[in-house]
């Protein structure tokens, strides 16, 4: 059957286009990979390639016409042993069986079902713990994480820059080079983007790695290993494939290390479909999220704060013990005013409620402690019962977690509000180095008061 | 037309392997046949899809692999089961010689639900753990991390399997590499960086975007030992890459393999091709063609004769039109599938 040559699109937003110049005519032969003619658009030249080898049997748009729409007839090429009349047969013939891609036939779900929200991972119940607890910092508490989870599987390594022989820069890694030696506790060059990189494709290939930075800062180095390698890879392999691995270290302000080594990341990677983001505040949090982090089959972002390496805790012993991802977690109970926080901030956060209670304001303190998936189902619980609603986070205020709770409490629980949502967070500067800027710039117990009253109305 | 391969294959470099290579003309007949076969099935497919993408069944970006046919060929078949592949967006050659199935490679091209993603990658991004090709990765450069990470987790693994990590003369710029190099040689990675040289990053020449231009080279601060390789010469291509692969098979380290080759099409549909001439590639398709001289070869050895060639190109067109009826009739992912594949179960 004669071959039917159409008019190509150069881009998918091409509708029609010139024939400059046709190179063969009718009567020349023809071998795959011969230039046939050159098409122009306002952008580009293409030169339109046989695919078949036959004769020119017929050209039906001549050359310099303007306007051909893409998918017309332009000209029909003769197979072996088939004469000039083929040609004609398939004049008026319609271009192929060449459906137009027509826009899905979408059934689209009901807002409803996006609300939803099928895309957010399944979060496991979480148990009350009655075990033994032992008392020890939040530094012990993570690296017991992940001494335990080593010695259960031995797919997981650490990696990272001064993790083994020095110890970890914070010490949180102290001890795991001695028990489980340098093939699963591995220092890096100074390289993030790369190692990385090359984490993520050692889950790929089947291991369980943790990526510690030093700091979150230098994840920026990172990023786009994280998001567009690491969170995407899922989806754009129909599921064939994940990167079932933790990013963990310190994150936020530390203390007078100036506005590059100083910033909270939350808000961005809980931007990103594909992670996880967990933010532990207590030892119990920190051993709890990063255990079930590493066991998780997805990328988890674990942030973690300088600060509260130091403060101690009392801590679950059981190796058993994880924190389910999306679970927040009531601290304290109170009637009149939700407080939501996360990391360090949920420490503010306490401190403020003893604060308001001297005051008569007794307030609800929810450690958020995953911010992807986020627990909304225990916040809008607790605003149904409060009525107000104030967030704490040591990040800056625009697009933020207090800004995403916001928007979903007014989407969810509008009615239940008796004051506008109020937010305390860092200031929207770059962190200043000066010992009386820093602290002017940080969220502190006092704001927290002064914005729960603006709530009560007090 | 007898067409002499440019003599294009240099030297290792001083910190080298010293293994000896291949000769170049180290095929059986029946291994000649089999590159030819699999080299014009990519040619044949990469044309249609060509096609489809002119007739707006493909959207978006579409990179075609026409002219380099011979190094992926060449290197798959140097290459054992335990190993595995990575590659950046021109993806769908590898993909053909990694014995994925066209009909799903093209479903994915059209963005069907039969395609290797479900219709959710597009040709960018494709991947099929079975074949142990790790994709099709859009973000230039990106890949060759991941592939050290492939590297690491055979060697952590000890599966004694070699990673083999593509990318082009345009992307070896980028920075993420050398830190992929540095950890590759420290920790005697088990990886063999194929760098495909068509002489342009999209629209700029070699010359114009880089400071040295014989890419072989470049692992030399990193002791890891490079080679520059006629990649359109698939024989020449299977040695180089048995060589490559033994050398991080006996626990060397990382090897770099430069394939010169040359990319006939626009570096995508939409490309403007102002930046070479007409000239420039009619002279690369009429003197070095990787298929024509495969082929001058099988007829000088009597390996196969015209007529026997013309039906395994019926054949193959067979295939890739059937590939491009699946991908058309395949039908587009279900709207549910927007939600799905975002988290794996844990």
């Amino acid at each position: 059957m004669a071959i039917q040559v159409l008019m190509p699109a150069l881009s998918p937003t091409m509708t029609e286009g010139t024939i400059a110049k046709w190179l063969k005519q009718v009567g020349d032969a023809i071998e795959s990979g011969d230039v046939l003619c050159e098409i122009e658009t306002d952008k580009a030249t293409m030169e339109v390639e046989a695919i078949d080898e036959g004769t020119m049997g017929k050209i039906l748009v001549p050359e310099g016409t303007e306007g051909v729409l893409v998918n017309a007839l332009i000209a029909v090429i003769l197979e072996e042993g088939e004469d000039a009349s083929a040609a004609d047969n398939v004049g008026g013939a319609p271009a192929l069986k060449v459906e137009p891609v027509s826009a899905p036939v979408v059934d689209t779900p009901a807002p409803a079902e996006v609300a939803s929200a099928p895309s957010q991972p399944a979060i496991a119940p979480e148990p009350e713990y009655t075990g033994s607890r032992t008392n020890m910092t939040v530094r012990e508490a993570l690296r017991d994480a992940m001494a335990e989870e080593m010695r259960t599987d031995d797919r997981v390594f650490l990696m990272g820059e001064e993790v083994a022989q020095y110890q970890g820069a914070y010490k949180v890694s102290q001890g795991l080079l001695d028990e489980f030696g340098e093939k699963r506790v591995i220092d890096t060059p100074i390289t993030e983007h790369g190692f990385t990189g090359l984490g993520v494709g050692a889950a790929f290939g089947g291991l369980r790695p943790i990526v510690e930075f030093m700091t979150f800062n230098f994840a920026v180095q990172a990023l786009d290993q994280i998001i567009n390698s690491a969170a995407k890879t899922r989806y754009m392999s129909g599921g064939q494939m994940s990167a079932p691995m933790v990013f963990r270290g310190a994150n936020g302000a530390a203390a007078r290390v100036g506005a590059q080594h100083s910033q909270c990341y939350a808000a961005l990677y809980a931007h990103v479909p594909g992670l996880k983001v967990v933010a532990p505040w207590s030892g119990e949090d920190a051993k709890g999220l990063l255990k079930a982090a590493i066991r998780d089959n997805n990328p988890v972002i674990v942030l973690e704060n300088e600060i509260m390496y130091g403060q101690t805790f009392d801590v679950p012993d059981d190796p058993d013990f994880v924190v389910p991802i999306g679970k927040a977690k009531i601290e304290r109970v109170g009637s009149d005013v939700t407080i939501t926080a996360y990391a360090i901030s949920v420490g503010l956060a306490m401190q403020a409620a003893e604060l308001l209670s001297k005051e008569g304001i007794e307030a609800e303190v929810i450690n958020l402690r995953s911010l992807r998936p986020l627990d909304m189902e225990t916040v809008i619980t607790s605003v149904k019962k409060t009525n107000r609603l104030v967030n704490v986070e040591e990040s800056w205020p625009t697009c933020g977690i207090g800004a995403e709770i916001a928007a979903q409490i007014m989407e969810h629980a509008f009615d239940y509000l008796d004051a506008p949502v109020g937010r305390v967070s860092c200031e929207d500067v770059p962190m200043p180095y000066a010992a009386n800027l820093e602290q002017l710039a940080l969220p502190k117990p006092p704001q927290i008061v002064e914005a729960v009253k603006t709530v009560c109305y007090r | 037309m007898a067409r002499a391969p440019k003599s294009e294959t240099k030297k290792t470099t001083s910190k080298s392997a010293t293994s000896k290579p291949k000769k170049s003309n180290d095929a059986s007949p029946e291994e000649l046949l089999e590159f030819y076969r699999q080299m014009l099935l990519i040619r044949r497919f990469e044309e249609k899809a060509g096609q489809l993408y002119g007739m707006g069944l493909i959207g978006g970006f579409c990179h075609l692999y026409i002219g380099q046919e011979a190094v992926v060929v060449g290197m798959k078949a140097a290459s054992k089961k335990q190993d595995t592949v990575i590659t950046s967006y021109r993806d769908h050659g590898h993909m053909i010689a990694y014995d994925m199935d066209p009909k799903g490679v093209m479903a994915e091209l059209t963005g069907r639900r039969g395609g290797y993603s479900k219709g959710k990658g597009g040709s960018m991004h494709m991947f099929s753990r079975e074949k142990n090709f790790f994709g099709g990765h859009g973000i230039v450069g990106a890949q060759m991390p991941l592939g050290t990470g492939l590297a690491f987790a055979h060697k952590y693994k000890e599966d004694g399997g070699v990673n083999h990590a593509y990318c082009g003369d345009g992307a070896i710029n980028q920075g993420q590499i050398y830190e992929a190099f540095n950890m590759a040689s420290l920790w005697k990675l088990p990886i063999v960086y194929v760098i495909e040289n068509n002489r342009y990053g999209m629209g700029t020449s070699i010359e114009r975007a880089s400071a040295v231009i014989d890419l072989y080279k470049r692992g030399d601060s990193f002791n890891i030992p490079g080679k520059q390789v006629d990649g359109m010469d698939v024989v020449a291509v299977r040695a180089a890459g048995e060589e490559a692969n033994e050398w991080c098979r006996s626990g060397k380290g990382p090897f770099i393999l430069e394939m010169k080759t040359y990319r006939y099409r626009g570096h995508s549909m939409s490309d403007p091709a102002k930046y070479r001439s007409k000239e420039e590639v009619a002279k690369v398709r009429q003197e070095t063609d990787p298929i024509d001289m495969l082929r001058d070869r099988i007829f000088a050895q009597n390996i196969s004769d015209e007529a026997s060639l013309k039906d395994l190109d019926k054949q193959l067109k067979g295939i890739v039109t059937a590939a491009a009826e699946f991908a058309q009739e395949s039908q587009e992912p279900d709207p549910l599938e927007l939600y799905t594949d975002i988290y794996a179960e844990s």
